[in-house]
């Protein structure tokens, strides 16, 4: 196997996620994109084992099996409400490998050509690319473990702040930096720089990961994966340079500024700069403490809604993440199906930043067998609201929340919502008056046209369905 | 005057990037979710690297590493792929 062949069948891999990325931008093309992916997956890892100093097949084969098998059999069982905290895992599992490809390439860099023929030692431009690589790669790791937990509610979802946490963050990434330049320039090891530069630079990297998703609330968790999803991609690129690999080096470039335009449309949705998000601390305390309104509220039942649902022209759905939560969203469809039946016109109404990752509500609603063409995005909804008889809003809060276009004090001002005030009636299921992430109260709890639905998301749908 | 192999490499990054900030501007809002598992999936191309590390015969530190990192790697191929196709197949239009 020549090299110039290789490098072409790497080639050829890498267009093929190029379209498999392209395959993403309707429904009825994805999945042929995603059959690209996987073509393009098996072509690199073939040409790769084709390698004449790749010879252990068996145990290659070993561990691909135990591998695949794993991932195949989580895949294939996972709750789709489930899917940010898998994504955070799987995250931290391609920052794992990084980290452990560049140990590898550390310890025995001849297998990849990367040592000056008469030193011996690494050379300079591979040694930052790995530096850069391992601690992007750990930081990714530490990182998504943490977003994992905090999804899987294995530690609380609230941010954990204390003071000295920002001094404290900076003060570790330059000793990174310096950890890097160090490793750049350093001579008294095997293959220059010395085992404990290595693995110091790796040890504060995980532990600048771990700071820094410790502070980030729930509800900002969708800024923070696509954050890693980029991270990955970078940790990816950074490996790929020092393998001299094309095929990574693009596949990186891909995923890193993929997450990257993520991050930026969360942030959008949420009116804040990138920079305050990673600062973290938003939400959750001042959530404690918010004071409670006491301004009359309208509850209804279940019947009520029904009632309300029944003879309305139309019913724009907006769903958030306490409709996961309570895994309402089979529930929601059928409540669809009959209003339907009785000739009511029923949409869903999305926000960029509902749930815990991107997309998140539309999977579930996907899940629920609602078809995609009856999903909106919020642009397109908007100018809809005001000719809408009923906006049943289910598990969703802050999102709605016209203090983002009237109070330039609140902590969402400017913050695109779903206009849901303007529909003649809105219902709002929710489990109690308790403010929302951002901890702040929702005038439309008390508004005239507002009716209050209150019980787990799941039961009132539930109830509703039978009352029609 | 030839330019070192480096920097064509960098030539190729920073086009890639410019190739990912097209495509992925065009993906359409309500695919975010599998965007990012697909995209987990083929980051794990970092496999290659695994594979030339376990690559040789005789046992040593750096192979055992290359195998841990081709299992971790194979975890997030096939786990990727399959549960995108999961995702995407649940995304169907109206029935008429």
């Amino acid at each position: 196997m020549s090299a110039n062949l290789t490098a072409v069948a790497y080639l050829v891999a890498a267009v093929l996620f190029i379209l498999a990325l392209r395959g993403l931008s309707s429904p009825t093309s994805a999945r042929r994109g995603n059959l690209f992916g996987m073509v393009g997956m098996a072509i690199a890892v073939i040409i790769t084992l084709l390698r004449p100093d790749v010879l252990s097949y068996w145990e290659i084969l070993a561990a691909l099996v135990v591998g695949g098998g794993i991932g195949t059999v989580i895949a294939k069982r996972i709750e789709m409400t489930a899917m940010p905290q898998l994504v955070a895992f799987f995250h931290s599992l391609v920052g794992l490998a990084a980290v452990l490809v560049a140990a590898v390439a550390f310890y025995a860099p001849e297998a990849y050509g990367i040592v000056d023929p008469i030193t011996h030692h690494l050379k300079l431009a591979s040694r930052v690319e790995m530096a850069l690589g391992v601690a992007i790669g750990a930081v990714t790791f530490s990182g998504s473990v943490i977003a994992f937990a905090k999804l899987q509610n294995l530690m609380s979802g609230n941010p954990i702040v204390f003071p000295g946490q920002h001094p404290l963050n900076a003060a570790l990434g330059v000793a990174i930096l310096a950890f890097i330049v160090h490793f750049a320039f350093d001579r008294g090891g095997p293959h220059g720089p010395h085992d404990w530069v290595f693995w110091g630079l790796t040890a504060l990297a995980f532990v600048l990961g771990f700071l820094l998703i410790i502070p980030i609330g729930g509800a900002d968790m969708p800024v923070i994966v696509s954050m890693l999803n980029s991270y990955s991609g970078w940790a990816a690129a950074g490996i790929g340079f020092t393998l001299e690999n094309n095929a990574l080096v693009v596949t990186g470039a891909l995923v890193g500024s993929s997450g990257a335009i993520l991050s930026y449309i969360m942030c959008r949705a949420m009116n804040r700069s990138f920079l305050n998000v990673l600062l973290g601390g938003f939400g959750g305390e001042a959530g404690a403490v918010a004071v409670m309104s006491d301004k009359p509220v309208k509850a209804g039942s279940a019947e009520d809604a029904a009632f309300i649902m029944k003879n309305a022209g139309g019913v724009i759905i907006v769903p958030g993440y306490g409709m996961a939560v309570s895994q309402a969203q089979h529930a929601l469809r059928e409540m669809a199906d009959k209003l339907k039946a009785e000739g009511v016109r029923v949409r869903y109404a999305i926000h960029p930043v509902a749930g815990r990752m991107p997309g998140h509500m539309n999977v579930l609603l996907a899940e629920a067998n609602v078809p995609y063409d009856e999903v909106f995005e919020l642009e397109e909804i908007n100018p809809d609201f005001a000719s809408t008889d009923v906006a049943f809003v289910i598990g969703a809060n802050d999102v709605t929340n016209p203090a983002a276009k009237r109070d330039s004090k609140s902590p969402i001002a400017g913050m695109p919502i779903l206009e849901v005030d303007r529909a003649k009636t809105v219902l709002f299921v929710k489990r109690s008056l308790a403010p929302g992430y951002a901890g702040i109260d929702n005038e439309l709890f008390y508004a005239d046209n507002t009716m209050m639905l209150f019980a787990d998301a799941k039961k009132v749908v539930e109830d509703i369905v039978k009352a029609l | 005057m030839e330019a070192d192999p480096f920097i064509f490499r960098l030539s190729i990054f920073v086009l890639a990037v410019f190739v990912g900030y097209y495509v992925v501007w065009s993906v359409t809002p309500a695919l975010h979710a599998p965007l990012m598992s697909v995209t987990n999936a083929i980051s794990s191309v970092i496999i290659v690297g695994a594979l030339i590390a376990a690559g040789p015969e005789p046992a040593s530190t750096a192979k055992l590493m290359g195998l841990v990192a081709i299992a971790l790697a194979a975890v997030n191929i096939f786990g990727g792929f399959v549960v995108t196709q999961r995702m995407l197949q649940m995304f169907k239009k109206k029935q008429r």
